[in-house]
């Protein structure tokens, strides 16, 4: 009788069991939260648990709630793959994130072994450049915003020469060589190339050697705390040269470490929390409710990275992660059809994402766009 | 180094003691409501218990009746410990601190130097020369002196030993504080921050004589400059193994530092 009982209690909880998972869907967060990247890392989760709330609130995706456990990479690679791969052991319908682009490139090949679409902020050029036909941008990659930013050097600034300071790692020497490439097209001499290391926090003698190579703007290309202080010692050391940058510098998070170091650094964002655009405020004001602090880009990467798989999914009528990676390939998403998506976005065949991005400048410790800049594609 | 000669102390949470007294200030500022000089004072204060009465108590007195080595892992493990605690209570991310002064540059031949800076150079400076004062001039610091130098002497003598091994490491919690307060507007309050610091204390330390106050001074002077002309005329790639190098040079050719003395030790 009581082996009986037993049986009958294991039958109904594995029923329960498997009721659930058919309830809800598994799309693990995998990011930095801790370690060098958890500026952008919290950013990200913040803004896709805040879709995901919204998108369960609704009812979920075709009527499964979105199950959403965080794992934390600690900005190291090597966790990062450990943590996708306990991620990808849950079967998961996709995965979010991470954002570092160092940790990115070691963990996609297992999430593409495993056939696993995976929405990542990480911007690095070589990431959609490896042949794998499941990772997908939320940003933009540096082959795209590059050529944004040497146009803005060429013709909006005019410099003709300029002092580089980069991070050592995947994102800063992806970023150096594209630009460097597009700084030789336009004839535009790099007259410092200062390379620094993550999580550095002296930035003395680098601000000496960009002051001393008497440039017309000084681009810096660190992460969001690196950035910050780079601001705070260029501001000690007097430093008169226009200072730019491609995102991170201009980004909400440096701006409030820097304070008011950051004023007047210009640049191009492909994602800004102020973009003049009535749906990308109203997502800054309901983050800034929920999280009391303002958005950087990497928020609205996390937020619409949730849409963009909830509005595939529901064009696709059913869970299959494969079907889902094939689609998203070439596929536009309109605010019309999907409010959270918040601008028009394309992915292209290689998983690069392409929207309308912005130039600005920091005006009284916030970002103000200084000019709309038109999807590469049109 | 005041706390290995008072007692022998190698604490290895030293650069974590750099970097917790930056978040005692922030947490008073946001949990508490306080004003920045406010806080100033409350981080000081709660660092001196913390970092001096309680370290001391709770730490150094159980473990160090059992040898030097249990209390090196003891520190090591109470950095992890800090270190951890800050991450999870308080923030992952670099916090801004509050400078002592505007943001104001003077130029002076040329070169332009910040008002922080100098407001840096002149704190130091300043609490370097009443630490020799202290040290040097008035009863208590010559009491702490000949502890250093010979606690049971000194106890024969009818110095409160005890006491002013306390006396010492709350001199060391005090000017973790006030380092934490210098250094943090610069760096940004992060929990990583005390690896670094750490790391570079004892470097500078060893540099400049395990045993001698001014030998740490110098260490530090040395080690600042060559780091910083290093990286702005050389290579900012290996900017970090430079003071290594140093370091093995005057281990291999002055292990006592460069203005430290040569102890005996019974083994």
């Amino acid at each position: 009788m009581k082996a009986n009982w037993l049986g009958a209690a294991l039958i109904l909880g594995a029923a329960l069991g498997t009721a659930h998972a058919q309830q809800t869907v598994f799309i693990p967060i995998v990011i930095e939260v801790s370690g060098s990247g958890a500026v952008s890392g919290t950013n990200f989760r913040d803004g896709a648990l805040m879709a995901i709330d919204e998108v369960n609130a609704k009812g979920g995706i075709l009527g499964r709630k979105i199950n959403a456990p965080v794992s934390d990479t600690q900005t190291n690679p090597g966790i990062s793959r450990a943590q996708v791969q306990k991620a990808l052991d849950g079967n998961p319908y996709a995965i979010l994130g991470p954002v570092f682009s160092g940790s990115v490139k070691v963990n996609m090949l297992l999430a593409q072994a495993a056939e696993i679409p995976q929405f990542t902020g990480a911007e690095a050029a070589e990431i959609t450049q490896m042949g794998n036909d499941y990772i997908f941008r939320t940003s933009f990659g540096q082959q795209m915003s590059m050529p944004k930013m040497a146009v803005f050097v060429a013709d909006g600034i005019k410099a003709r020469s300029v002092a580089f300071l980069w991070v050592n790692n995947d994102y800063g020497k992806g970023g150096r060589d594209v630009f460097f490439k597009e700084m030789a097209k336009r004839n535009i001499k790099i007259v410092a190339d200062v390379s620094t290391e993550a999580g550095q926090v002296d930035f003395a003698a680098d601000i000496v050697k960009l002051k001393s190579a008497n440039a017309d703007a000084i681009f810096i290309y660190t992460n969001e705390e690196e950035c910050a202080r780079v601001l705070r010692e260029a501001r000690k050391q007097g430093v008169k040269t226009p200072i730019i940058g491609e995102t991170n510098v201009i980004s909400q998070k440096v701006i409030d470490l820097a304070g008011d170091t950051a004023e007047g650094v210009r640049g191009h964002v492909g994602l800004t929390a102020d973009a003049p655009i009535p749906a990308v405020q109203a997502f800054t004001d309901k983050f800034q409710k929920r999280y009391k602090y303002v958005p950087d880009h990497n928020g609205i990467k996390g937020y619409t990275a949730v849409y963009a798989i909830k509005h595939a999914t529901e064009k696709l009528g059913k869970f299959d992660s494969k079907a889902l990676a094939k689609l998203m390939k070439g596929l536009t998403i309109k605010p019309e059809q999907e409010p959270g998506i918040l601008m028009e976005a394309t992915w292209d065949a290689k998983g690069d994402i392409d929207r309308i991005s912005f130039l600005v400048e920091v005006v009284k410790g916030r970002q103000k766009v200084v000019e709309v800049l038109p999807k590469l594609g049109k | 180094m005041l706390l290995w000669q008072t007692s022998q102390t190698i604490n290895f949470a030293q650069g974590e003691f750099v970097m917790l007294p930056a978040f005692f200030v922030l947490a008073a500022m946001k949990f508490g409501g306080l004003s920045f000089p406010a806080a100033l004072l409350v981080g000081m204060l709660v660092a001196l218990l913390v970092l001096g009465l309680l370290f001391k108590r709770l730490v150094v007195d159980p473990i160090l009746r059992h040898g030097v080595l249990p209390l090196v892992i003891s520190t090591l493990g109470l950095a992890i410990f800090f270190k951890e605690g800050v991450k999870e209570f308080y923030a992952a991310e670099a916090q801004g601190f509050p400078g002592f002064w505007p943001a104001t540059n003077f130029t002076i031949f040329g070169a332009v130097i910040s008002a922080q800076s100098l407001v840096i150079i002149g704190v130091a400076v300043v609490a370097v020369g009443v630490l020799q004062y202290f040290l040097g001039r008035t009863r208590t610091g010559r009491q702490m002196q000949a502890t250093a130098q010979n606690p049971t002497l000194a106890r024969v003598l009818g110095i409160p030993v005890e006491r002013m091994i306390l006396y010492t490491f709350l001199v060391n919690a005090a000017l973790v504080a006030l380092a934490s307060f210098l250094v943090s507007p610069i760096y940004l309050a992060k929990f990583t921050n005390g690896e670094l610091l750490g790391l570079a204390a004892f470097v500078a330390a060893i540099v400049g004589g395990f045993n001698q106050v001014r030998g740490a001074i110098v260490g530090g002077l040395l080690l600042g400059i060559v780091d910083n002309l290093v990286a702005a005329y050389w290579s900012s790639q290996y900017r970090a193994a430079f003071p290594l190098f140093l370091l093995i040079a005057v281990i291999l050719w002055r292990p006592q530092g460069l203005l430290g003395r040569a102890e005996e030790r019974t083994v």
